[in-house]
């Protein structure tokens, strides 16, 4: 009787697919902080459209369960839950729903977390490590299900607000970009 | 040439496990010494019976009947002396089963006799790493501290257990068996040194990447060195005058680990990660996983990752200059 044995291998190869729970625990440069250039506006001076520029960084940890486990545990740790509840806003805006002042990709968020905003929300630049941002804005875009269902968070360590992310419906990404006029006023 | 030697050898290992710092076996501590006596009288009486076991099973082989023998033919001695070998063994078995019970009984009145000690401490299994938070009526004589337990000689401690992720278990064997820190609740065990020392306890429950460098200290000392050791902790971080360690302290200060680390009397306020206020006060750093030098703690700030694979410390980007005066500063805090 001959065994499948072909099948092995084969098995093998189908969970070397399994890219959303690869751990990078070192980031890949030491010594660079990633530098995107986004536009917060369609706008722009010049014939040309406002240049952007990104790494395509995000999508590595957008993708990825466990970067997005690591930054849904350093929300609690940084505590933005203080400001923004566990995503249904407080002083600062929900960010489980979408609208977004100032733009929903991880790119805006990880911007948005580093530089702070006018109206409240403070820098975190210098106290938080490049890659930690990173995993931080990949949990945020996971609260309103921007992310793949799969990489979304299952279960949290303390008391469940709500479902989890991963059963949550996915949301439609919002090109985002433009500040809207309640953006003018603190909220 | 046999096998043998190298069986000696073999059955020889786990002994060699049964002493030293961290051993259920070599026991310091009442609760531990009840657990061990337990162990021993159970080994004793359960090899016996299992060695009268096998010994009446190859008698019963070796004494076969005879064949053509008829096999429905009683004999009634034969019978009534069956009676009597099987309702004594039926006996025997409930009797030891009772009496092991009532043993058991025994040291469990031990393990849970009282439930208040003169000092009582809040331990919680973090990923992966013991907070440990010394309590006390008046609020100015709490502290916090990490992985590494004080406690005066011959006294009750009380630790009240709590996890704040994922379930652990405290177990430090020569003192105590294990009790589970669950999430969500408070569990209660008490430990009690007999003798000054160094015993080692460990995480015992897997809980993620480091689950193995999860261990933690429990120095037991004279009641004058403990009150000495505390009043050390609770005292406010040393403030350099040292210019390497001035420097070193500035770093610290403007760099992410004031997010997590908290350092007493400085603006590190972080409190989700080890106190660092004492931090060089301390055997080991990292739960048990180097021993407290500069180097170690400049190699463990330089690459956490590569030290504890998957440990919740982040590497900060540092300049290579900057690293020898933050270790410097780090192992001065005493
Ligand atoms: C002190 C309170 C405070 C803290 C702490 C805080 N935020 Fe905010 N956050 C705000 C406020 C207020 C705004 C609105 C700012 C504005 O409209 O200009 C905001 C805006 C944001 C936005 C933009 C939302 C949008 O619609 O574009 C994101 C994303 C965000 N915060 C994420 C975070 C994260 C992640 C953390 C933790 C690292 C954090 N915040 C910590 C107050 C806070
Ligand atoms: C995101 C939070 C975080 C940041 C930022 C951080 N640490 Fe840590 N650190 C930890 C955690 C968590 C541990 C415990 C690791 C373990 O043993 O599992 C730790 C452990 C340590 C220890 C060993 C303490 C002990 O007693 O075992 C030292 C020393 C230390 N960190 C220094 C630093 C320095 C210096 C920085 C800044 C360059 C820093 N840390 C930044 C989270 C952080
Ligand atoms: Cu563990």
């Amino acid at each position: 009787m001959k065994k499948p044995i072909w099948l092995l291998p084969a098995a093998l190869l189908l969970l070397s697919a399994c890219e959303r729970e690869k751990r990078e625990f070192r980031p890949a440069q030491v010594s660079e902080e990633t530098d995107e250039k986004i536009a917060l506006s369609s706008l722009s001076a010049g014939p040309s459209p406002p240049s952007q520029q990104t790494t395509g960084k995000g999508k590595n940890f957008e993708e990825n369960a466990y970067h997005i486990s690591e930054g849904q545990k350093l929300y609690t740790w940084f505590n933005c839950n203080g400001c923004h509840s566990n995503g249904g806003g407080g002083s600062g805006p929900a960010l489980m729903d979408d609208r977004w002042i100032y733009g929903g990709s991880i790119e805006h968020i990880v911007q948005t977390i580093r530089e702070g905003r006018p109206n409240g929300m403070p820098s975190f630049r210098g106290k938080i490590p490049d890659d930690q941002v990173w995993q931080i804005a990949a949990y945020v875009r996971s609260m309103g299900r921007y992310t793949p269902k799969a990489a979304s968070p299952a279960r949290r360590d303390d008391m469940h607000p709500g479902p989890a992310e991963q059963r949550r419906p996915p949301a439609e990404m919002n090109p985002g970009g433009s500040i809207p006029s309640s953006a003018q006023m603190p909220q | 040439m046999g096998a043998r030697p190298f069986l000696i050898l073999l059955s020889a290992l786990p002994l060699s496990g049964c002493s030293g710092w961290q051993s259920a076996l070599d026991t310091h501590g009442p609760h531990a010494d009840s657990l061990a006596r337990l162990f021993w009288i159970f080994l004793a009486i359960l090899s016996t019976v299992w060695i009268v076991t096998i010994v009446m099973l190859l008698l019963a082989l070796r004494r076969r009947r005879e064949p053509g023998d008829d096999p429905l033919m009683t004999h009634p001695g034969t019978e009534r002396r069956m009676t009597i070998v099987v309702s004594s063994a039926v006996a025997l078995t409930a009797l030891i089963v009772m009496a092991l019970t009532i043993v058991s009984y025994g040291a469990q009145r031990v393990l849970f006799a009282s439930r208040d000690g003169p000092l009582t401490l809040l331990v919680t299994g973090q990923q992966f790493w013991w907070k440990v938070q010394y309590e006390d009526a008046s609020p100015a004589r709490t502290f916090t501290t990490a992985n590494e337990i004080h406690i005066p000689v011959g006294e009750k401690v009380l630790i009240k257990l709590e996890s704040s992720d994922v379930i652990h278990s405290f177990w430090v064997p020569s003192l105590n068996g294990k009790l589970d820190a669950i999430p969500g609740r408070q569990n209660q065990i008490e430990i009690q040194a007999d003798r000054p020392g160094v015993y080692r306890g460990q995480c015992a429950e897997f809980c993620g990447w480091q689950h193995a460098h999860m261990g933690l200290l429990v120095v037991a000392e004279t009641r004058q060195d403990f009150e000495r050791w505390r009043d050390g902790q609770i005292s406010a971080a040393h403030i350099p005058d040292d210019p390497e360690e001035q420097k070193g302290m500035e770093i610290f200060m403007t760099k992410p680990c004031i997010m997590c680390h908290q350092i007493r009397g400085t603006s590190a306020g972080g409190k989700v990660a080890p106190d660092l206020t004492h931090v060089g006060s301390r055997q080991y750093i990292a739960a048990g996983t180097l021993p407290t030098t500069r180097g170690n703690i400049a190699a463990w700030i330089v690459d956490p990752q590569g030290i504890k694979p998957g440990v919740h410390m982040p590497l900060v980007q540092l300049a290579p200059e900057e690293i020898q005066p933050l270790a410097t500063y780090l192992e001065s805090l005493k």
